[in-house]
């Protein structure tokens, strides 16, 4: 007969990592659906061959390292990666740009730092980030909402081909941009008359609000981060479209276009880049929010959430040394 | 901000503390049915350390019949509890045996065999506790062994002694247990309020504090509801407080029940808390009221492995199986076999550990119910440990820091603040066994800490080594200095003449007896090595003997004729002296030549009886000599008591030419022997290794030419060369040595090893030629001026390479070592 | 012109000022004795045992102050080559131990006490005064205040200490590192009788 001896506790709550990622990926799907409403399959060929690469390329560079591959590819923090960055890139990419962007993504921003847990950047984002420098015309066309090319066209534009329509449309946040300050111009663009904000957007960002909401009840993030994300371009937006409704638009419209919901919910609460302490979380996640409001307003892109996101990545030790909690028994205690 | 809150009105219900967990609580199963009385098991192991503290000492003995409560082992220094026999019977063994320890390790136990009567030693209960005085409680409670039965043991009677400034604001009763599968104490509370109550009154008396409050947790409203009913009408206050793990840790339930937070490092005492476990107060009551001490308590027993889970009311160091066997366990299910509960318990290696003082639950769990650890996954920094973490530490970093034995930094993040509750790991999604990084993070810091005080310990003791060295070199140098001025003052004042004479032969005597002393040396090592100038070399040893032996007998008559001119003690001293060194060196010859002959008789080889009768001669002479020594000191019978100065003066006095090898200067006399030696033993070497060779070469033809039926001379002459070669590596090893240590004596005296030297006298020689062939060459093409110089430089460097090598000359000679290669 | 002269004195005038508050401070807040030695001494693990070459760990530690690799200090093992870099300054350096296995493990000397004949000469090796016993008596070492050195083995006549390594008891026990990712923290152990 024979007794595990094994060290305290003995008993342990039934969740692994594994099952955490597989959560981030389902409470992605109603996003997934809408975008594939809004913009057509371009976008589920972005993500499916995103998880494509993700896996070989993880594969690759873990047997590379010498580590056991099977038993990280079953984390599926590769998957999530890749999931989350083809849904960023827009749906006419062709095949190679997501090839660039997720081997980037897996290879430098997490791999050579070491895989998981390990990377001080959210490694989707960095994907994103050098795809947008690199290649700014093909990451900023996106195609009108509602206008969806059909099946053979989206595998034409993932193939890398011309298809017979040309598919492209401005963003509500690059017409907001464009015509900023001008009350008129702004109110003969149809794109921006949604319920909640820009037309088709509106609908992705509450697909992504629903998701979110699913990883809240299920516990798999904390409320701290996204409350604080939108709180942190909501409030600004709110005191700003106040002053000045023309030049400035209103929270709702912040809230609900482009990747703000995604980035609330599913990149700013990527646990491995995000500060340590829920103040710490809280404080992070309210200056990615501000950071963003700042760069769509009077920065250089339409948005800005990518960037947000890894500056404040890179504030993460600093947050943290400052967030530190008071243990208990230590200064400040009573008595 | 609880501050504020404490002061606005009277202590609210409950606070709350950060963090916490909710496992399953698995406590239905055990805690359904009634207290029911324990195995008597075959034999009881009753560990001396069952405490907190110093372990207890034992005060029976092997063999020992002793009675139920009759004290066996006694506490030891402040910190430690008696220990009792649990039942009648018979101590069978004092010895180490499996003790409850994650370790696995063994410690001493007393094990004793019950005789089944179960016979009471007389009790002295106590009617009036408060007539013993609280000092007479606190003393009764130490030798009734009463420690915490809650978590780590800590003796009662050192909680309950408080300092003279110490105020208890708040006596806290931990009933939480908020451990899943554990129900002792609330089986306890259920069936024996009352008795609790008693405790906890007597904790009152000694303790005198503002609260006395029970903190149970409100997943047991029988528990609750009977402690209310045993404290209606008292100052005893119940606090529920809401069920979350760890709210039975001592820090959580003070900060639940009172918003204080014990100050790191600091005991709850210190900030007016005192603690104890319910099941504390029950064995106080046990103990002032009825007499008993500390020998039994009750112990869950529960795990899908046995039959009969339960509360069982067990004697201390009933074996676990006992207690298994009596519960119904199936061994075939059985899994993992916990002591304590399932979130700080530790698995036990055997079923022999006993139960302890401590000891509140065994679980028998199934594979299926606490199944194997899945393995360890990268950390993601998700952040749930910190957020279970009760004492708001960052259980993510502690862990980093661990991982890479970043102690420093670890403690600086207070590591030494977690309390090891297992929070963290339990929500931990990649299954970090992160519990186990802290301990062994904090194993190691305190290891090193350790290692700190050692390594202090051991400066402090090397330097006052030093300094006492020191000042004895300083103060025998001034005895000598001292006694050369008296020497000399003496010389003054006495008759040039004589003293000058006595004082000549007495140097000559030295030096014959030295002379002698290195030839018998030679001449015994000569033996040893059975060359062939060992009679010789005898003879010459005898012929110096009988020269020094003259000589000493002038010296012993100019003493006699002039005992007004030199000192009349002296004379018959220093012959006692010599005559007990000559006993000395005859005693050792004896015993060096009974050895050989030991060693030849065990060989069986020819010469034994020979170096047997050789050594009868020696013995004689010893004997001889001894008598000698025995009439010399009969005849100077104050000489004797003045022996032991006078000969260490002699010691230190370089003038009668004694081998003092301890001295730094360079001992010409030892230098000599140890050259005759060292060519003795050369000459010996060498014979031996010639012989050798020849025999080898003899037992190669012979093995070439012989035929079968030679075997026998062959093996023969194989085992003459073994024994040649073996006798030659013996002189080969002696010489090694003898040349080791003359390099090492060299080493000490000049500082420098002779590799050194050796070095530096090449290095010297380089550069001189160097110089010489730069002289050479330039000496044609370069003008006056800087031949000259060089000239001068050849000549320093001439002058630097003769010291170098008169160095190292002086040194390999000075040790009487002379090298081949020179 | 004036300007260049202005520039100038102006210059000379902070030059003076500068230089006065330096040797002021320097004076003022002067470092009595070498405490890098002490430092150094500090992180030597004080065994006192020679295998650097030098009579003790302090003058090893002045002897690493003027320019001695850090490395040669085998009982402290790469731990303290690791510190005494790190305070120094210098390179981490592998350990100089003549490829000893047991290098840094703590060991103490045993002394077999049938077979001591009082000799004495393990007293007087021992760098800490940790052995005691008189002539002719049997000597024995104090557990606790010995180093593990090795200095007193080899005078001994007899050959009777032995360097044993130091036993883990219950007080000095303490867990193991986990044994990382992808390993499960668990053990099987064979029980037998129940």
């Amino acid at each position: 007969m024979s007794l595990i001896n094994a060290p305290s506790p003995h008993t342990r709550e039934r969740t692994d990592t594994g099952a955490v990622m597989r959560r981030v990926i389902l409470a992605t799907l109603p996003g997934l659906a809408v975008l594939v409403w809004q913009f057509g399959a371009g976008v589920l060929f972005n993500v499916l061959w995103a998880a494509a690469v993700a896996l070989a390329a993880e594969a690759l560079f873990l047997r590379a390292r010498g580590k056991p591959v099977g038993f990280y590819l079953r984390d599926g923090s590769a998957l999530v990666t890749a999931v989350l960055l083809g849904l960023a890139l827009p749906p006419t990419a062709p095949w190679w740009l997501t090839l660039i962007g997720v081997a980037f993504a897996i290879v430098v921003a997490k791999q050579l730092y070491g895989g998981l847990g390990m990377n001080p950047f959210n490694p989707a984002m960095v994907g994103y980030v050098l795809l947008l420098i690199s290649f700014p015309v093909a990451m900023t066309q996106w195609i009108a909402p509602g206008q969806a090319p059909t099946l053979a066209d989206s595998l034409a534009l993932f193939l890398g081909q011309t298809p017979a329509d040309a598919f492209s449309g401005a963003t509500p946040l690059d017409t907001f941009r464009t015509w900023a300050g001008d009350a008129g111009a702004l109110a003969e663009h149809g794109i921006l008359q949604g319920v909640l904000a820009g037309r088709g957007w509106q609908w992705v960002n509450l697909a992504f609000l629903i998701g979110g909401l699913y990883l809240l009840a299920r516990r798999v993030i904390g409320w701290h981060i996204p409350v604080a994300f939108l709180a942190g371009l909501g409030v600004p937006a709110l005191i700003a479209h106040q002053i000045d409704a023309a030049r400035f638009a209103g929270p709702l419209f912040h809230l609900f276009s482009g990747g703000a919901m995604l980035g609330a919910f599913f990149i700013a609460t990527d646990p491995v880049s995000a500060a340590t302490s829920r103040l710490g979380r809280f404080v992070q996640a309210l200056l990615i929010g501000v950071l963003i409001w700042v760069i769509r307003t009077f920065g250089g892109y339409p948005d800005a959430v990518a960037f947000a996101v890894l500056l404040l990545n890179l504030a993460a030790p600093f947050i943290d040394y400052y967030t530190r909690p008071r243990a208990y028994g230590h200064k400040g205690a009573r008595s | 901000m609880f501050g504020l809150f404490g002061k606005a009105r009277p202590p609210a219900p409950v606070f709350d503390f950060p963090g916490g967990v909710h496992p399953p609580q698995h406590k239905g199963r055990s805690n359904g049915t009634p207290i029911q009385p324990g195995p008597l098991p075959a034999q009881l192991v009753l560990p001396l350390n069952m405490h907190l503290g110093a372990p207890a000492k034992p005060c029976v003995a092997e063999g020992d019949r002793v009675l139920k409560g009759e004290k066996i082992a006694e506490p030891v220094g402040a910190v430690s509890a008696a220990l009792h026999a649990p039942t009648s019977g018979t101590v069978v063994a004092i010895g180490p045996r499996p003790i409850q320890h994650p370790s696995g390790m063994d410690a001493l136990c007393i094990v004793m065999e019950p005789d089944g009567e179960d016979r009471w030693i007389e009790r002295r209960p106590v009617a009036d506790p408060a007539a013993l005085g609280p000092d007479g409680l606190v003393a009764l409670l130490r030798e009734a062994g009463v420690a915490g039965l809650g978590g780590a043991g800590f003796p009662t009677a050192v909680k309950v002694t408080l300092g003279d400034q110490q105020r208890v604001e708040q006596l806290i009763i931990n009933a939480v247990e908020c451990e899943p599968y554990i129900t002792a104490d609330d089986r306890l509370m259920r069936e024996r309020a009352d008795e609790i109550a008693g405790g906890i009154r007597l904790l009152q008396y000694l303790l005198n504090p503002q609260h006395t409050l029970i903190g149970i947790e409100d997943n047991k409203p029988e528990a609750i509801a009977a402690m209310r009913a045993a404290c209606a009408g008292s100052d005893m206050e119940v606090r529920v407080v809401p069920t979350k793990y760890p709210s039975g840790g001592e820090k959580q339930l003070i900060q639940l029940l009172t918003g204080k937070e014990v100050p790191s490092g600091a005991l709850p005492a210190q900030c007016g808390v005192v603690c104890q476990n319910v099941g504390t107060a029950w064995a106080i009551k046990r103990a002032v009221h009825d007499g008993e001490p500390l020998i039994r308590r009750v112990t869950t027993v529960t795990g899908d492995a046995v039959a009969r889970p339960g509360n069982y009311e067990t004697l201390l160091g009933t074996p676990v199986r006992d207690l298994l066997r009596h519960a119904g366990v199936d061994g075939e299910r059985l899994g993992r076999l916990v002591m304590g509960g399932p979130m700080m318990g530790f698995t036990l290696h055997d079923p022999a550990v006993p139960v302890v003082k401590t000891s509140n639950c065994l679980i028998a769990a199934t594979l299926e119910e606490l199944p194997e650890p899945p393995p360890e996954q990268a950390c993601i920094r998700c952040g749930a440990c910190a957020e279970s973490c009760p004492a708001s530490l960052l259980p993510q970093q502690l862990y980093w820091y661990a991982k890479s034995d970043d102690f420093e930094r670890a403690q600086r993040h207070d590591l030494m603040d977690c309390i090891e509750c297992g929070a963290c790991a339990y929500v931990c999604p990649s299954h970090i066994p992160l519990v186990q990084y802290y301990r062994y993070a904090k194993g190691e810091i305190r290891h090193q800490a350790a290692e700190q005080l050692k390594a202090d310990r051991a400066r402090e003791r090397f330097e006052a080594r030093q300094a006492r060295l020191e000042k004895e070199r300083e103060e025998k140098e001034a005895r000598r200095r001292a006694r050369l001025e008296a020497n000399r003052q003496k010389q003054a004042a006495a008759p040039a003449g004589d003293d000058r004479r006595l004082a000549d032969l007495k140097k000559a005597v030295g030096k014959a007896s030295s002379a002698y002393k290195a030839a018998v040396k030679a001449a015994k090592t000569a033996e040893a090595q059975e060359t062939d100038n060992a009679a010789e070399l005898r003879a010459r040893a005898d012929q110096l003997k009988a020269e020094a032996d003259r000589l000493k007998a002038e010296l012993r008559d100019a003493k006699a004729g002039a005992p007004a001119a030199g000192a009349p003690v002296p004379a018959p001293t220093d012959l006692l002296a010599d005559l007990k060194k000559a006993v000395g060196e005859a005693s050792g010859a004896y015993k060096a030549a009974v050895k050989a002959a030991k060693a030849a008789e065990a060989e069986g080889t020819d010469n034994a009886h020979d170096l047997r009768a050789k050594a009868d001669t020696l013995k004689a002479e010893a004997d001889r000599l001894k008598a000698e020594l025995r009439d010399a000191k009969a005849a100077n019978p104050g000489a004797v008591v003045k022996l032991a100065p006078t000969g260490k003066a002699q010691d230190n006095a370089p003038a009668t030419g004694d081998a003092t090898t301890s001295a730094p200067e360079a001992d010409p006399e030892a230098a000599a022997k140890r050259q005759k030696r060292l060519k003795a033993l050369k000459t010996a070497y060498n014979m031996a290794h010639k012989q050798y060779k020849e025999a080898h070469a003899a037992l190669e033809r012979t093995e070439r030419d012989a035929g079968d039926d030679d075997r026998e001379r062959l093996d023969a002459l194989a085992a003459k060369v073994d024994k040649l070669k073996a006798k030659a590596d013996h002189c080969r090893d002696a010489l090694n040595a003898l040349v080791e240590e003359a390099k090492a004596d060299i080493r000490a005296h000049t500082g420098k090893d002779l590799k050194t030297l050796k070095l530096e006298a090449a290095r010297a020689e380089t550069a001189l030629r160097q110089k010489a062939d730069e002289l050479a060459r330039l000496r044609d093409t370069a003008d006056a001026d800087t031949l000259e110089t060089l000239d001068g430089e050849l000549r320093a460097l001439d002058e630097e390479a003769q010291v170098a090598r008169r160095a190292l000359k002086q040194a390999v000679q000075e040790q009487g070592l002379v090298e081949d290669d020179q | 012109m004036t300007t260049v002269l202005i520039a100038i004195a102006a210059l000379l005038a902070l030059a003076a000022v500068f230089g006065a508050a330096l040797g002021f401070a320097s004076e003022k807040f002067k470092v009595e004795g070498d405490p890098i030695v002490d430092q150094i001494d500090a992180l030597l693990p004080q065994t006192q045992c020679g295998q650097c070459g030098h009579p003790g760990c302090r003058p090893y530690a002045e002897a690493i102050a003027e320019g001695e690799e850090h490395n040669r200090c085998p009982p402290g093992g790469e731990t303290t080559v690791e510190a005494l870099a790190d305070l120094l300054g210098r390179e981490v350096l592998p350990l100089d131990d003549d490829g000893a296995e047991d290098a840094g493990e703590d060991r103490v000397a045993f002394i077999r006490e049938d077979e001591c004949i009082g000799c004495t000469k393990c007293i007087q090796a021992c760098p800490v005064d940790a052995i005691v016993g008189a002539a002719k008596q049997m000597h024995t070492v104090i557990a606790d205040e010995c180093t593990g050195c090795d200095l007193c083995v080899e005078p001994c006549p007899v050959d009777c200490i032995d360097m044993l390594p130091r036993a883990t008891t219950l007080a000095t026990w303490s867990w193991d590192r986990p044994a990382g990712i992808g390993r499960r923290p668990e053990e099987r152990i064979e029980v037998v009788n129940l």
